[in-house]
């Protein structure tokens, strides 16, 4: 049995006439990182939502290791695509907090501050371990934002477009972070994404939806590329290209976005 | 496919020249930029009242004239002469003191209340038309019943003030707690943080500062009703003493009293704005 495992999954929201995902199937296996990618508004945050227990599925459910999941919970931690942290808290206090209420139970005071270090230096953020939210960079407050979802030690990672709203060279320093954390940790990641270079670079599986309303899974790649990767060697490397082709293909030629078809 | 075939050479590093030192007022002129319009048109206000006022059918006094007749209230603002014959430091303080009673209780209770309307639907649906309704009703329209409950002057003019502050303190916390961000409800959601400890660590935060903008609102009111309040209940007060100086034609003396109720209302507003910044300092900044 697959240790995480989406079945048949619709979601639809109370004033709608027709579901946002219908029958959405996937299974994904421990330590995998997999990457949901479609157009916006196709449903993929909806999805995740699901997964993470923020959102009640209409039909069909969501297994961890056997276990329905309907609630959420720090087995299943999120990180947010606009980071989400607590501004009035510094970043210690905003990973401490999570540490508390979770792995934390059980440990000491000092056990649990140690714990929040060592997290933070995961994500490379100790120098700015006192300062507030307010006060560091939107790729700083990301970091931090890993390492709160990292320190629940959950058995599944979820991050909701976690480097969407950053510019492009702290993504791909931040994309670099991940793929070691990942190589590090081993844990299993779901990753949403509208970037196709970034789930070709990231990802063992790009799960491609189809458009909204009524979203699909439409194809799922398997990306083959040995690990560790490294971005610029990737270039020029023709099963990179290929995955990335197959995805635009998909993305811009079978699914265009839904505007461009409807126009 | 690589178009850049050489090598790109590392920019050479420029000697640093020093930047030419700023001229020697130049530190002034951020302090003139802000100090010299409030100043200058404050002269001419008192030009403009002197002109308009000097004239011999004129029934205000001039600026000179106001100097003349009151510099004691603005000199000498603690002296006691017996009866209700003192400086206008020591009615202010008796109308403070009205304030901060009335207001802090304001403060307490409208802050209760609101967490408890915008923490429950039943709550909100059964208070917030009474409140809508309440709070339109203007100050002194209280005083008359607030005499009858208390029979006595202080009390009442502390429940006017109660009265009057405490609706935008009720309003502005309940907005506040139904404002908490969504994200910040998933982040608690995923920690498993709830009840009261979801309540102190997350709503009372996120909801800090509207509930200061609630109670600089309500300190501005009640600093606006203790005046037409203390006029009608008489006693000390600087209500009590513009309407006195009213009956015995002192206008001299009105304007100092305006002039200091100006000031302190101010200041009120000030401190409890500096209050609000100490305690939500970097909630604003996301």
């Amino acid at each position: 049995m697959a240790y995480l495992e989406i079945s048949n999954l619709s979601i639809q929201f109370p004033r709608s006439p027709v579901p946002v995902l219908r029958d959405v199937t996937l299974r994904i296996d421990k330590g995998q990182y997999v990457s949901v990618i479609g157009h916006s508004g196709c449903g993929k945050s909806t999805l995740l939502n699901v997964v993470a227990g923020l959102l009640p599925a209409t039909a069909g459910g969501v297994l961890l290791e056997g276990q329905e999941v309907n609630t959420p919970g720090p087995d299943r931690a999120v990180v947010f695509q606009n980071h989400s942290l607590l501004p009035w808290l510094t970043v210690t206090e905003n990973v401490l907090m999570a540490v508390e209420l979770t792995v934390g139970r059980k440990m000491s005071k000092v056990q649990r501050l140690a714990w929040t270090l060592e997290t933070l230096a995961l994500v490379k953020m100790t120098h700015a371990k006192d300062k507030r939210p307010g006060e560091i960079s939107g790729g700083m407050k990301q970091r931090v934002g890993i390492a709160r979802a990292l320190a629940m030690q959950p058995k599944v990672l979820l991050l909701d477009e976690p480097f969407g709203a950053l510019d492009a060279l702290t993504r791909a320093h931040l994309q670099d972070e991940v793929m070691r954390i990942h190589a590090d940790l081993g844990c299993t990641v779901i990753m949403i994404t509208h970037d196709v270079e970034e789930a070709v670079l990231l990802s063992d599986r790009i799960v491609m939806l189809t458009n909204g309303p009524n979203a699909r899974v439409g194809e799922v790649l398997e990306v083959s590329l040995p690990r560790p990767r490294n971005r610029i060697a990737l270039g020029a490397e023709p099963r990179f290209l290929a995955a990335r082709e197959a995805v635009l293909t998909f993305l811009h030629d079978r699914h265009a976005a839904p505007t461009l078809t409807a126009a | 496919m690589n178009i850049l075939v050489t090598k790109p050479e590392a920019a050479p590093i420029l000697a640093s020249s020093p930047l030419p030192p700023p001229s020697r007022v130049a530190w002034l002129r951020p302090y003139a930029a802000n100090i010299l319009p409030p100043v200058l048109l404050t002269l001419l206000f008192f030009i403009a009242w002197q002109a308009l006022c000097s004239g011999p059918g004129s029934n205000l006094p001039p600026p000179t004239q106001v100097w003349a007749e009151s510099s004691e209230l603005i000199l000498r603002p603690f002296y006691i002469r017996g009866g209700l014959d003192r400086g206008l430091g020591l009615h202010l303080f008796a109308s403070l003191e009205r304030v901060a009673m009335g207001f802090v209780l304001a403060a307490i209770a409208g802050v209760a209340l609101g967490l408890l309307v915008g923490t429950s639907d039943f709550a909100m649906r059964g208070l917030d038309p009474i409140f809508q309704v309440l709070r339109t009703v203007p100050p002194l329209a209280w005083l008359p019943l607030s005499l009858a409950a208390f029979r006595e002057a202080t009390p009442s003019a502390i429940f006017v003030i109660f009265i009057t502050a405490i609706w935008p303190i009720i309003i502005n916390t309940a907005v506040g707690v139904r404002n908490v961000p969504q994200d910040y409800r998933n982040v608690a959601a995923v920690i498993r943080l709830r009840g009261p400890a979801f309540f102190w660590r997350i709503v009372l935060p996120a909801a800090a500062p509207y509930i200061f903008t609630g109670l600089r609102i309500g300190i501005g009111l009640a600093w606006l009703a203790i005046i037409a309040a203390e006029m009608l209940i008489g006693g000390v007060g600087i209500g009590f003493f513009i309407w006195d100086a009213w009956n015995s034609s002192h206008l001299s003396d009105i304007f100092v009293a305006l002039f200091y109720v100006g000031i302190t209302g101010f200041v009120l507003d000030r401190i409890v704005a500096a209050l609000g910044q100490m305690a939500t300092r970097g909630t604003q900044a996301s």
